[in-house]
């Protein structure tokens, strides 16, 4: 799941991975900024590097999250493939491990999409078992920014040019195997507006030129419609009639019928050009090519409660693993 | 009711004072993706030129329909005057970006006459320029052809924000300048701006790098043979081919750079330096208000100048008697007029749902105050369609400097 800042990718990505977990699934949900982006959606204290069951699917499913951060994911690699721990304690000391995770191009991302993929290809009684389940049903990223995404997805590229042999180059070979497979999708957040849906745009056709396949596009935060057609015209050239609406004040009660039209008129007009906008964006999008799906704006806080109604949104619109 | 006036409403920041005032000389805004730095940036650059100083806007990645308003086609790290949009000087007022000389070579400006120009941060070539500058001709040829270079300078996280900080150090320096607008990179986090450029040139200067260079450095010989076993760990993981392209890269480049961690010391020194003052940009959603937080608490502990905080894309109820109309109320008045007058259930939705929006904005604004409660908060309010002409970032200035209020 990418998106622009600010579109609401975290939030967008949990309720997508509670949809998929409707029903019974197993659902990965994890995330690879370091903001601890979903232990704040979830009102929760920061969440160490490991997978945790966290949320409860209606129908038996369940959510767990992992908060990936390339450090622990470089010292766990080390570990695993070559039984390397106090190599990689001497390494941090070096400031190798800082290199190879705050600084290095490629190896960052080859960590944490390596760790992703890892995930999607793990089976239950681990290496032993290889015709066994899967252990998740499907893995969900909080992934970086459409700024980043091409880059973040299209690990091996960068790091052939470094590293051309060597277990990291396996390493690499072995996520892309994964990210460009028919298993996988990148969906966009967007907003109705014109930056989010510009960059989701240029992103889908990033990514469709690297060879990856792009999903669905998530516009988000949707407000009501609450005009159309001839009036939503008018509302926004500033011809509102405003008569019929002193009229409608006036029936309700209002103390000042007058005085208040005038307020809700200027109101009414900056929603009605908003909302032309958005028409106008929705159409490019759609243009895309790309399924749409919708979320509503929500005006309260986000809560546990609100993520799951956020998921049925998604459920309805026929969202599933 | 609806809480048209907040208890305790925070100062908002007193920005003709800020672009006004000749000690100015350097503001940063800063915050998390998507918040309208740029805009911001570059409203704040655009007012302080109209009120008569010679400014520079740096920008990192500005969205296109923006810097064409600019008169920016290209990234070529060359500050290019901006034709303000009406005739400042005799002559000006052209809308021709090539041709408008309103704002000249860094020659007018002198008599009060302010003036704007934009640049977009090239940081390849920012790097390549700082390589060739300290480097004989041979020596710059071999680092700009070196593999691991090439990606340092193009893609290395870090690397945008210590050529920033590195392009902010040379217009500093030039004294062309009575004003420097900063926008920061989009990073991952609002404080990547002030860490990645002191962490890469730690980076570049530190153990690992040394270390790795060429055999017989001081660090190699101390350490003697337990560090073999990190080598060939190093040289397994990445390869040796890499192992052999960085060590290349480092013995070319220690020789030019004497102190990459000094240099980066010396442009933060700079933001601390008086004359420079932050503007922390957020929008009312919750990640972008923390973001916000995080760096004005950082700013607080660093002891860095912060102007204000800029909240952006707002929806402040209306002045007249709207403003006492609660949520609850619009709702319930919709409801009783459902059949009858589509028109005022239209205007009582939209305005139900706008209250809950500010009451909700306004809780994200107190929140934030509370923490800090001297940040100085200005708003400004969201427009149904986003700036790109130099009259919009003008209104946006004006906005900004509170001219309505």
């Amino acid at each position: 799941m990418t998106g622009k800042g600010g579109t609401g990718k975290t939030t967008a990505a949990t309720a997508l991975a509670l949809a998929l977990a409707t029903g019974g699934g197993r659902v990965l949900l994890m995330e690879v900024e370091g903001r601890q982006g979903v232990a704040s959606l979830l009102g929760s204290a920061p969440l160490p590097y490991e997978e945790r069951v966290m949320l409860s699917a209606p129908g038996g499913g369940s959510v767990s999250v992992l908060a990936a951060d390339a450090e622990a994911a470089l010292l766990e690699y080390l570990e695993m493939f070559y039984g390397m721990r106090r190599a990689g304690q001497a390494l941090t000391k070096l400031g190798a491990v800082d290199f190879a995770t705050t600084i290095a191009p490629g190896l960052r991302d080859v960590l944490l999409t390596g760790k992703a993929t890892e995930a999607v290809r793990r089976r239950e009684g681990g290496r032993r078992s290889p015709g066994g389940p899967h252990q998740y049903d499907a893995v969900v990223m909080d992934a970086p920014p459409t700024g980043r995404i091409g880059r973040f997805l299209n690990v091996n590229s960068e790091v052939a040019g470094l590293a051309r042999m060597g277990p990291i180059h396996e390493h690499a070979e072995r996520a892309m195997s994964v990210i460009r497979s028919d298993q996988a999708r990148v969906h966009f957040v967007t907003l109705l507006e014109e930056m989010p849906a510009q960059e989701t745009r240029d992103g889908i056709a990033e990514v469709e030129a690297l060879g990856l396949r792009p999903g669905a596009v998530l516009v988000n935060m949707v407000g009501p419609r609450l005009l159309e057609g001839v009036e939503l015209t008018a509302a926004a050239i500033g011809e509102l009639d405003e008569v019929a609406l002193i009229d409608g004040l006036r029936v309700v009660g209002a103390t000042d019928p007058t005085g208040l039209a005038a307020d809700l008129a200027g109101e009414v007009r900056s929603y009605a050009l908003r909302h032309l906008l958005e028409l106008r964006v929705r159409g490019e999008l759609e243009d895309v090519g790309r399924p749409l799906v919708e979320l509503p704006r929500l005006e309260g806080g986000m809560d546990r409660a609100a993520l799951t109604g956020l998921a049925r949104r998604l459920s309805e619109q026929g969202v599933r693993k | 009711m609806t809480g048209g006036a907040r208890r305790a409403d925070p100062k908002p920041m007193d920005v003709d004072a800020l672009i006004d005032d000749p000690g100015t000389k350097i503001v940063v805004c800063c915050g998390a993706g998507g918040v309208g730095k740029t805009t911001t940036a570059a409203a704040l650059a655009l007012r302080a030129a109209e009120r008569g100083r010679r400014t520079v806007v740096i920008t990192v990645d500005p969205a296109r329909r923006l810097a064409q308003s600019m008169g920016l086609e290209e990234l070529d790290n060359t500050p290019r005057p901006v034709p303000l949009p009406r005739p400042v000087t005799a002559g000006g007022g052209s809308r021709d970006g090539q041709a408008a000389r309103v704002s000249g070579d860094g020659q007018d400006g002198q008599d009060g006459q302010g003036s704007l120009h934009a640049m977009m941060l090239d940081m390849k070539r920012t790097f390549d320029e700082v390589v060739r500058e300290h480097a004989d001709p041979e020596r710059a040829r071999q680092i700009l052809a070196n593999p691991f270079y090439q990606t340092l300078s193009t893609s290395f996280s870090g690397t945008q924000e210590y050529m920033a900080m590195e392009k902010l150090g040379q217009l500093r320096q030039s004294g062309e300048w009575d004003l420097i607008v900063v926008d920061t990179p989009p990073s991952r986090s609002a404080l990547d701006f002030l860490d990645a450029p002191k962490r890469l040139g730690r980076f570049l200067d530190g153990r690992l790098i040394r270390f790795l260079g060429p055999a017989g450095s001081g660090t190699f010989r101390l350490l003697g043979a337990g560090m073999n076993m990190v080598g060939s760990v190093v040289g397994k993981i990445v390869g040796t081919r890499f192992l052999n392209d960085l060590r290349s890269f480092v013995a070319a480049f220690d020789t030019v750079f004497g102190g990459f961690q000094e240099r980066a010391e010396r442009t933060y020194r700079l933001l601390r330096a008086p004359g420079t003052a932050f503007v922390v940009v957020a929008v009312p959603d919750s990640d972008a208000m923390r973001e916000a937080s995080f760096f004005v608490k950082r700013l607080a502990e660093d002891a860095m100048p912060l102007a204000g905080l800029v909240v952006n894309r707002t929806h402040p109820l209306p002045t007249g008697p709207g403003a006492d109309l609660s949520a609850e109320w619009a709702s319930t008045a919709a409801d009783t007029l459902a059949d009858t007058h589509p028109l005022a259930v239209a205007a009582l939705r939209s305005h139900a749902e706008r209250v809950r929006r500010r009451e909700r904005e306004l809780w994200l604004l107190e929140r934030m105050t509370s923490t800090h409660p001297d940040t100085r908060v200005t708003e400004v309010a969201a427009r149904p369609e986003d700036v790109h002409d130099l009259v919009g970032l003008r209104e946006i200035g004006s906005a900004l400097a509170g001219d309505e209020r």
